[in-house]
Parts: C-alpha cells; sequence; structure tokens
C-alpha cells in the first residue's frame, strides 16, 4: 500500500498528496525546522544535507544544499511568501544544477485526518515545458541512486 | 544494455526531455517541435536523432513532413521519470514518519513530566 500520490494536473501542476501519523502541527514543524528538515529531505539513499537554511516568515529565504559525499552536489533556494501556522505554507523554490530549474510556486496544506494529517502539495509550474523539465530534474536524481546501485552490483 | 546506455545519454539532455514531453501529447511535426526552442531547425533534428537513435522516438513518411512520436521505450522512459521523482518522494516521506514519532514520543514524554510536576505541585 503506498500512502502517497503522485500527479499532474493540467498543463502546469503537480499534485502530491501524503498522509502522516501525526497531527499538522508536528508534520508542520517538520516542515519549517531546519533541525528536523535536514532529517528527512534528503532524496535517494547516500545524500546528505550540510546546508539547511529556513527562515520561516513571509519573505523568508530558504536554502538546502545535498551531496553525496562521492563529489555529487546541488542546491535549492526558494523564499516563503505566507505562512499559516500550522495549517498552510506557500512558497517559491528552485533548483540550481548549476543552472535554475523554473520558477516552481508550491502551495502546502496540512489538514487534520482522524489522529493524523492530510498532507496536499500543489506546484505551480510556469508550463507545460518547464513542468516536465522539473519532473526530469527528479529523474536525475533518482538515476544518480541506480548508478550507486550499480556500482554496488558491479 | 548497448541500448539502456543510449537512452540514458540521451535523456542527459534537458532539450531531448523536453522534446518528450511535448511528444507525449501526441505525434508532432518537426516544425512544430522546434517552435518552444530558441534553435535552428537543423540543432532540432540533430536531437531528434539522437532521440531516434536511442529508440525512444520514432518517425512516420507524411508527403514531405516526417512527423515524430514516442516509441515505447520512450513511453517507457517518461514512466520513469514519474517513478522515480515518485521513489526520491516517498523516501523522503518514510523519513519523515521517523521524524514525527520521535517528536510525538518527545511530547508524550514531556506530557507525562509535566503531570508528575503538576502532581507535585498539588502535594505541596
Amino acid at each position: 500500500m503506498s500512502k502517497m500520490t503522485l500527479k499532474t494536473e493540467g498543463d502546469k501542476h503537480v499534485i502530491v498528496t501524503r498522509r502522516f501519523a501525526a497531527p499538522p502541527e508536528a508534520v508542520y514543524r517538520a516542515h519549517t525546522d531546519p533541525r528536523l528538515i535536514e532529517k528527512w529531505l534528503l532524496g535517494p539513499e547516500g545524500w546528505s544535507m550540510p546546508v539547511c537554511i529556513n527562515e520561516a516568515r513571509p519573505g523568508g529565504k530558504i536554502r538546502y544544499e545535498w551531496t553525496n559525499g562521492k563529489g555529487g552536489a546541488f542546491h535549492l533556494t526558494g523564499e516563503y511568501l505566507e505562512l499559516e501556522p500550522y495549517s498552510r505554507i506557500v512558497h517559491v523554490e528552485r533548483m540550481h544544477l548549476p543552472d535554475p530549474t523554473p520558477d516552481n510556486r508550491v502551495e502546502t496544506r496540512f489538514d487534520p485526518d482522524g489522529k493524523g494529517t492530510l498532507m496536499t502539495m500543489r506546484m505551480t509550474l510556469p508550463d507545460a515545458q518547464k513542468r516536465a523539465a522539473m519532473l526530469a530534474t527528479g529523474m536525475e536524481r533518482g538515476m544518480e541512486a541506480s548508478y550507486v546501485r550499480l556500482e554496488g552490483m558491479i | 544494455m548497448n541500448s539502456l546506455d543510449a537512452a540514458f545519454s540521451a535523456l542527459a539532455d534537458p532539450t531531448r526531455r523536453a522534446i518528450l514531453a511535448r511528444l507525449a501529447k501526441g505525434e508532432t511535426t518537426v516544425n512544430e517541435l522546434a517552435k518552444p526552442f530558441e534553435m535552428t531547425q537543423p540543432a532540432i533534428s540533430q536531437h531528434l536523432k539522437v532521440l531516434e537513435d536511442a529508440g525512444l522516438i520514432v518517425r512516420r513518411v507524411e508527403g514531405t513532413k516526417r512527423p515524430r512520436r514516442l516509441a515505447s521505450a520512450g513511453i517507457e522512459a517518461m514512466d520513469q521519470w514519474l517513478a522515480m521523482l515518485r521513489k526520491a518522494l516517498e523516501k523522503n516521506y518514510d523519513r519523515l514518519d521517523g521524524v514525527l514519532a520521535g517528536i510525538e514520543k518527545q511530547k508524550r514524554r514531556k506530557e507525562k513530566n509535566d503531570e508528575q510536576d503538576d502532581a507535585e505541585d498539588g502535594r505541596r
């Protein structure tokens, strides 16, 4: 059973939903407290986040830097637009690979779901072309993991 | 193995990935494909050749036009993009489950301590 859903909507949106066993307040904190973020926002196995800046206030900056310890590295920058503790966050982000990917406007909602939380992330990209490019970015990181696995097999 | 290598290196270029994304919507002529990019048609044709050699797209002859469409390998490659993004996200959220469990445990411990403190205060 997969608890997460990932789908595209229209030309410009990507929607991700996920249920958590903890209440919205805890899930919101895990998305805005750098000491918590650096523990989980790491992507494929083997990556760590040596730099984690997250200023959770309107206009506040976001900067995450990842490394795989084998020379692989990239970073993400962003800005907060709106924060409604503990129910809603709106921010803009872009990856630097090293060229920046198109701005991705992300609205994240934390809705009570029984004793837990239903998180809904709605990403808005400038157009279909740029959305495809962003999804491809995910592929690159996934491919990295595949290569690491391959290395282990050979 | 060779074709897998060719597919991966064909996918390593953002323009070629964007071309695949466009073709995912249906068969398209070279002119139409070139439109969103600030590129000459020969440059686009070069990208198309790489994709074709990698077995990701196929062409059809229609008069003077050679419209391209995704080959089944191309469709699988597109699916893989989403699958791999999904995997990275799922991995993140599985880790987040662990972080949240830690927060809740701490909270319960604190509540318990507070209750004990209250009880002690009550005795005083």
